[in-house]
C-alpha cells in the first residue's frame, strides 16, 4: 500500500500504456513523461508567482495581490489572461526572426533540465549516464538566448542588460561546476540517479545527505550563491534590475514574449532548486528513517518549494549587488573556496571513518574562510552607523 | 543512416553555410551556434555521448558567447561595409576549398569498400573515460591543463596590453 | 553503396570544405576564425564517426582526442578572438584584405 503510494504515478503510467500495442508502448510512456513535466513545473510555476508576490509584499510591510479569488490565488490566471490579451510590440528596427527566436529557444532549454531530475524513486524520465553533464550542458546553452533577446531588440539599454547578465553567467557557471563536481567526487558517477541512491541511507536515524558533512554543507552553501547569480536572481539581479536598466534585456518584449521569459526565469530557479535538492539534500529521501512511508514525490517537492521560499526570503532581504563586486565575489571568493573544497574533501575521503576527519575538514574550511574573507575587507572601512531622517 | 541523420547533417551543413555566407557577423554567429548544437546531435547519434554533452558545454556555451562578445567589442556588427564582406581574392579561396572537398569526396569513395560495416555498439560509461584519462592518458591531461592555463593568461595579456600603452 | 561511416566521412569533409572556404575568402578577421573552428569541428567528427566504427571501441582513442581536441580549440578560440580585439584596438579596423603591410 505504501508502495503503491509512493510509485502511483508510474502504475498510472503503466496502466495507460497498456491500452496500445506494445510497438508504441516505450514511446507512449516517454510522451505522458514529458505531459507530466510540462503539466507539473509550469503549476509550480504559478504557485511560485502567488507565493513571491504575497511573501515578499509581507516581507515590506504591504499586502501582495489580494482581488483575485480568496488571498490573491488565483492571481496567476490573471496574469495569463493579461499576458496573452497584450498587444505584442516589436520595434521597427528589430531584427525580426532572432527576436522572435529568443523566448522561444529559452524556454526549450529551461525545460530540457527537467528531463533529467529523479523526481521520485524510479521516477526520472531519462536516466543517463552522465546526466548530470547534460543539465550544466543546457545550463549553458541559455546564455546564447539572453544575448539574442538583448542583442536583436537594438537597444542600448538592452544590449547592456544582455552584456551584464553573460558575464554573471559565464562567471558563475565555473562555481556552480565545481559545487556540483565534489559531490561526483565523493559519488562516484555523473548519474543523478545514483547521487540520490548514495544518499538514501540512514544511520541512527539519520539520513546521509551530503549537506550534513563539511565540505557539502561549504559546497551547499556555494552551489546555492552560484545558482541564485545563474537564474539572475535577487541580489545578482543587475541584469534586470528595474531602477537601473528599464527591464533590462527584456525591455522591448510585451505581452506572450515577456511571458515566456517570466516562465523561463521561473523555470530556471525551479530548476536550480530541483538539481540542488538532488545533489546535496538528498533528492526524494525522507529526513528521517521513520519517514520513509510518506511517498518519495512528495520529499522531493516539498524540498524544492522549500529551495524557493528561500529564494524568495534572500530577495526581499538583501540589497542588490553592484556588477563589479558580482564579478569580484565570484571570481576571487567563490572560486577559490570552492577549489579548497574540493582538497578538503578529497582529505575527508582518504581519512577513513572517524570523528578526527570531521574535526579536520570543518576546521581546514572554517579557518580559511575567515582568513579570506578578513583579508578581503581589509581595505574597507566602516564607521559607526549613521541615519538621517527626513525633516 | 535514418531520416533523423540525414536531418540533422542538413542542418548542420545549412548552419554552417550560414555562417560563412551571411552579411551580418552576429548572424553569422548565431548561425555558428546551430551548426554547433548540429554537430553534437550527430555525436549523440554516434553513442559517444559525453563527447556530445561536452560539445555542448564547451561550444555553444561558451566559443559561440566569445565569438559574439568579440564582433561586439570589435564594432563590426554596425558598419556596412563599402566593399562588400568578401574579399578580393575570393574566387581563388573557393577554388582551393572545392579542390580539397574533391579530393576528400574522391578519397571517401574509393575506399568506400573497405569501409566497415556495421559494428555494435560500443558502451562507454563515463567511469571507463575517467579510468582512461586518469591512466593512459594522464600525460596529454596534463599538458592540456598547462596549455589552457597558458592560454588564459595570454589572453589576458594579449586583450590588456593595449590598454597600458594607451595610458602612457 | 553508403555506409553510416561513409555518410559522416561525407558530412565532415563537406563541413571542412565550407569552413575553409570561410576562411579564405571573407574580410574580417572573426570569420576567418569561424571558419578556423568549423574545420576543428569537421575533424571531431571525423575522429569520433571512426572511433564508432573500427575497429577498438572499446580503447576510447578517437573520444579522447576529440576531447582533447574541443579543449584545444577553445583555448585557441580565445587567444585568437584576444588577439583579433587587440589588432581592432591598434588599426581601428577587422578588416583583413587592409592589413597587407608587416609595418604597424
Amino acid at each position: 500500500m505504501i508502495e503503491k503510494a509512493d510509485q502511483i504515478f508510474i502504475l498510472l503510467r503503466n496502466w495507460l500504456v497498456s491500452f496500445l500495442p506494445p510497438a508504441w508502448q516505450t514511446a507512449a510512456g516517454v510522451v505522458l513523461g514529458v505531459i507530466g513535466i510540462i503539466a507539473v513545473f509550469p503549476g509550480l510555476f504559478a504557485i511560485t508567482t502567488v507565493l513571491e508576490r504575497k511573501g515578499i509584499g509581507r516581507m515590506q510591510n504591504r499586502l501582495g495581490p489580494n482581488r483575485v479569488g480568496p488571498f490573491g490565488i488565483l492571481q496567476p490566471i490573471a496574469d495569463a489572461i493579461k499576458s496573452l490579451t497584450k498587444e505584442d510590440v516589436i520595434p521597427t528596427n528589430a531584427d525580426g526572426v532572432v527576436h522572435f527566436l529568443a523566448p522561444v529557444y529559452l524556454v526549450v532549454v529551461a525545460f530540457m533540465g527537467f528531463a533529467v531530475l529523479p523526481v521520485g524513486r524510479n521516477m526520472v524520465l531519462v536516466d543517463m549516464d552522465a546526466s548530470l553533464l547534460f543539465y550544466f550542458a543546457m545550463g549553458a546553452s541559455t546564455e546564447v538566448s539572453i544575448f539574442m533577446a538583448g542583442w536583436s531588440s537594438r537597444n542600448k539599454y538592452s544590449l547592456l542588460g544582455a552584456m551584464r547578465a553573460v558575464a554573471q553567467m559565464i562567471s558563475y557557471e565555473v562555481p556552480l561546476l565545481l559545487s556540483s563536481v565534489v559531490i561526483v567526487m565523493m559519488t562516484g558517477s555523473l548519474s543523478l540517479v545514483k547521487i540520490v541512491e548514495a544518499q538514501n541511507q540512514y544511520t541512527w536515524g539519520l539520513p546521509h545527505w551530503y549537506i550534513f558533512t563539511p565540505w557539502g554543507f561549504a559546497g551547499f552553501i556555494m552551489y546555492a550563491i552560484a545558482g541564485t547569480a545563474e537564474t539572475n536572481r535577487s541580489p545578482f539581479d543587475l541584469p534586470e534590475g528595474e531602477s537601473e536598466l528599464v527591464a533590462g534585456y527584456f525591455t522591448e518584449y510585451s505581452g506572450f514574449k515577456f511571458a515566456l521569459f517570466f516562465l523561463a526565469e521561473y523555470l530556471g530557479m525551479l530548476s536550480i532548486s530541483g538539481l540542488g535538492t538532488t545533489l546535496f539534500l538528498g533528492g526524494w529521501s525522507a529526513p528521517l528513517a521513520a519517514l520513509t512511508w510518506v511517498p518519495s514525490w512528495f520529499w522531493f517537492f516539498s524540498k524544492v518549494m522549500l529551495s524557493i521560499v528561500v529564494f524568495i526570503w534572500i530577495r526581499g532581504t538583501l540589497p542588490r549587488l553592484r556588477q563589479d563586486q558580482l564579478m569580484n565575489f565570484a571570481w576571487k571568493f567563490v572560486i577559490p573556496m570552492t577549489l579548497l573544497n574540493l582538497f578538503v574533501a578529497a582529505i575527508w575521503r582518504f581519512m577513513g571513518e572517524g570523528w578526527l576527519r570531521w574535526i579536520v575538514s570543518s576546521s581546514i574550511l572554517i579557518v580559511v574562510y575567515i582568513a579570506v574573507a578578513r583579508a578581503g575587507m581589509r581595505r574597507k572601512h566602516f564607521g559607526p552607523r549613521s541615519y538621517r531622517y527626513a525633516d | 543512416m535514418g531520416i533523423a541523420f540525414w536531418i540533422v547533417a542538413a542542418l548542420t551543413i545549412a548552419g554552417s553555410l550560414a555562417a560563412v555566407l551571411f552579411r551580418n557577423l552576429v548572424h553569422c554567429a548565431l548561425a555558428l551556434t546551430v551548426a554547433f548544437a548540429g554537430l553534437a546531435l550527430l555525436f549523440l547519434q554516434l553513442d559517444a555521448q559525453f563527447a556530445g554533452f561536452v560539445q555542448i558545454l564547451v561550444y555553444v556555451g561558451a566559443v559561440a558567447i566569445l565569438v559574439v562578445f568579440a564582433i561586439l567589442l570589435t564594432r563590426s556588427s554596425e558598419t556596412p561595409k563599402d566593399g562588400g564582406v568578401f574579399s578580393t581574392t575570393w574566387l581563388a579561396g573557393l577554388v582551393i576549398a572545392a579542390a580539397i572537398f574533391a579530393v576528400l569526396g574522391w578519397a571517401l569513395l574509393q575506399s568506400l569498400a573497405g569501409l566497415a560495416q556495421q559494428s555494435a555498439t560500443p558502451s562507454v560509461t563515463v567511469q571507463q573515460i575517467g579510468n582512461a584519462l586518469m591512466g593512459r592518458y594522464v600525460l596529454p591531461l596534463e599538458i592540456v591543463a598547462s596549455l589552457l592555463t597558458a592560454a588564459l593568461i595570454g589572453a589576458v595579456i594579449v586583450a590588456l596590453h593595449e590598454k597600458k600603452q594607451e595610458a602612457e | 553503396m553508403m555506409t553510416p561511416l561513409a555518410g559522416y566521412l561525407l558530412v565532415a569533409a563537406l563541413l571542412f570544405a565550407i569552413g575553409l572556404a570561410g576562411a579564405l575568402t571573407r574580410r574580417n578577421a572573426i570569420i576567418v576564425l569561424i571558419g578556423i573552428e568549423l574545420m576543428l569541428n569537421a575533424a571531431n567528427l571525423n575522429l569520433i564517426a571512426f572511433w564508432r566504427y573500427g575497429p577498438h571501441p572499446e580503447a576510447l582513442t578517437g573520444m579522447m582526442f576529440a576531447i582533447f581536441s574541443i579543449a584545444v580549440a577553445a583555448a585557441e578560440a580565445a587567444v585568437g578572438l584576444g588577439l583579433v580585439i587587440s589588432i581592432h584596438r591598434h588599426a581601428q579596423t577587422t578588416d583583413l584584405d587592409q592589413m597587407n603591410r608587416m609595418k604597424g
